[in-house]
């Protein structure tokens, strides 16, 4: 029972992670078709931003110190401040140009970001202490769950109510769903374009920095490489959802985290550390039963 | 004084040109049929007044602004409301949330809440079944709801000039009549300016006003609808007799 329960929990705060990934790769990639790949890079920027620029393999703590009352206003602000200031400088050139261009252009401005990670902090990852009480387990039912694992769940479920609540209850909500269905036709009814997608990648910028924490404190370490991963997956799940629909995003980011987790118990341990190959042929299935994805996007009509 | 002022404007779309040097004015309260066959360039004359296809040449006035390449969002905001042609509804958005889209366009003004509700109401006035319908998800309407829906959408953000392509497109004849009713009632009401494009110019010499004829990009004539359809003229300019 107590183990059946730690891989649920393992599950929902893997699947947590991917579909906070995989909603804000799908915010952006809904109202401009563009799938940025930097989103990875914006994560690693977020935790970065706790230290001193540094190349010692000791990490020296700037604003990971505040407490965290301050500290997660920051690092959303940071997030979210990347993220425009990256429509604001690179892809506002590429509004008028082909995805596989402005995609092409994620890839360029994730290097930047990386390469001026590497410059300031150097390519060792450093051990930080980020929000150490949350390490420490609770019991439920006999098993024992990280605190941690407990509140990045809590902290999703809350972000999707109120993502939600945002999009369907708010007059900037609702210019964001029309404008991610038909780009065109909403400008045509005075809607902003540029307040819009600056909006889509202020939230996503904001996801990319929620992921952050949760990663930072989990893995206690700051690493130039942590988003890759993170962002693979979440826009695995972008595509597996559906791209372009929101809740099939964050629906795909939960199967991945159940699959992988389960597949890490249910394979021969010889077979464990091949655990992502099997994910990934996981997904493979998916996509030739359902190439359009699970909940299939609306309006994936051309945007001029 | 004219709302809507077009000189020597110019469309292409790569090396296809759609429109060449079209020239006319319209006044407040006009009403203006633009008809014409299959690709004389009368869609493409409505993308490039509405901003979406900036014109490769010439320029375009509207309401004492040059709006010549301006964005979409900003010409609209002037107050010319555009329904392209294809029923561009929301499709997961519910048939309310349609209509409340373009009313943000006023949210600086005060009272503009106010307005929204009396224009909503206004709306369903004149299509009972889109309030009947108000909660359902536009895709899931019939193809002459959609219309009603696109129709009543431009009306919302109480323009000056509406900007029509084939309004009659899809829908009941009986339906037709109540959309220009509405229509004729708002130009008679507050002024309102309409630019309609169909492509037979039935419609345009049953309502009345003026009509213009394009084919292959140009306008090739201009007149009083009633007496250009009945004109041998306008035959043998719709089907291009003669030029062969």
């Amino acid at each position: 029972m107590g183990s059946l329960l730690q891989i649920v929990f393992d599950a929902l705060s893997l699947g947590s992670l991917y579909a906070l990934g995989a909603l804000g790769i799908a915010l952006i990639f809904g109202v401009m078709r563009l799938v940025n790949f930097a989103h990875g890079d914006v994560i690693a920027a977020c935790v970065f931003a706790l230290l001193w620029p540094s190349v010692d393999a000791v990490a020296i703590v700037f604003a990971g110190n505040l407490p965290w009352f301050l500290l997660i206003p920051f690092v959303l602000a940071v997030g979210a401040g990347l993220s425009v200031l990256s429509e604001l400088v690179v892809f506002r050139r590429f509004r008028r140009a082909n995805p596989a261009t402005m995609m092409i252009a994620s890839f360029g401005l994730g290097f930047v970001i990386r390469y001026f990670l590497l410059m300031l902090f150097s390519s060792r990852p450093k051990s930080i202490s980020l929000l150490p009480t949350l390490s420490q387990p609770v019991e439920i039912l006999g098993a024992r769950i990280p605190l941690l694992q407990l509140i990045t769940i809590l902290v999703t479920v809350a972000v999707l109510f109120g993502l939600t609540a945002f999009l369907r209850r708010t007059r900037f909500g609702l210019e964001m769903r029309a404008a991610a269905e038909n780009f065109t036709m909403a400008r045509m009814l005075g809607v902003r374009a540029n307040r819009v997608i600056m909006g889509a990648f202020a939230l996503s910028g904001a996801l990319a920095a929620a992921i952050a924490l949760i990663l930072g404190s989990q893995t206690g370490t700051a690493n130039i490489m942590m988003g890759a991963n993170v962002m693979l997956m979440a826009f695995i799940a972008t595509v597996i959802g559906g791209m372009g629909s929101l809740a099939g995003a964050v629906l795909a980011g939960f199967l991945l985290g159940t699959v992988a987790t389960v597949m890490q118990v249910i394979l021969p341990p010889d077979a464990r550390a091949f655990r992502d190959a099997f994910v990934y042929g996981a997904v493979i299935l998916v996509l030739i039963f359902r190439p359009q994805g699970l909940l299939s996007a609306r309006g994936t009509k051309e945007r001029v | 004084m004219s709302l809507l002022a077009l000189s020597n404007v110019s469309v292409r779309y790569g090396r296809l040109t759609a429109v060449r040097g079209v020239t006319f004015t319209l006044a407040e309260g006009e009403i203006l049929f633009i008809t014409g066959p299959n690709g004389a360039g009368k869609s493409s004359l409505l993308r490039a007044i509405a901003g979406v296809a900036p014109p490769a040449g010439g320029r375009v006035d509207f309401a004492d602004h040059d709006i010549t390449g301006q964005a979409p969002e900003d010409i609209a905001r002037l107050g010319l409301s555009m329904v392209p042609e294809g029923r561009d509804v929301f499709g997961s958005l519910t048939i309310e949330e349609n209509l409340m889209v373009g009313t943000g366009m006023h949210s600086a003004t005060r009272g503009w809440k106010a307005r929204a509700a009396s224009e909503l109401e206004a709306v369903y006035a004149t299509f009972p079944i889109l309030k009947e319908r108000r909660h359902t998800q536009a895709g899931l309407l019939s193809g002459g709801q959609q219309q009603m829906l696109v129709i009543g959408r431009a009306l919302m953000t109480t323009p000056r000039l509406v900007a029509i392509d084939e309004p009659s497109l899809g829908l009941a004849p009986n339906i037709t009549d109540q959309v220009y009713e509405r229509l004729i009632a708002l130009r008679a009401e507050r002024k309102l300016t309409l630019l309609i494009v169909e492509q037979s110019s039935t419609r345009a010499m049953m309502v009345g006003g003026r009509m213009m004829l394009m084919r292959g990009g140009e306008i090739v004539l201009d007149g009083d609808a009633r007496a250009l359809g009945q004109s041998e003229a306008m035959q043998a300019a719709y089907f291009g007799y003669g030029e062969h």
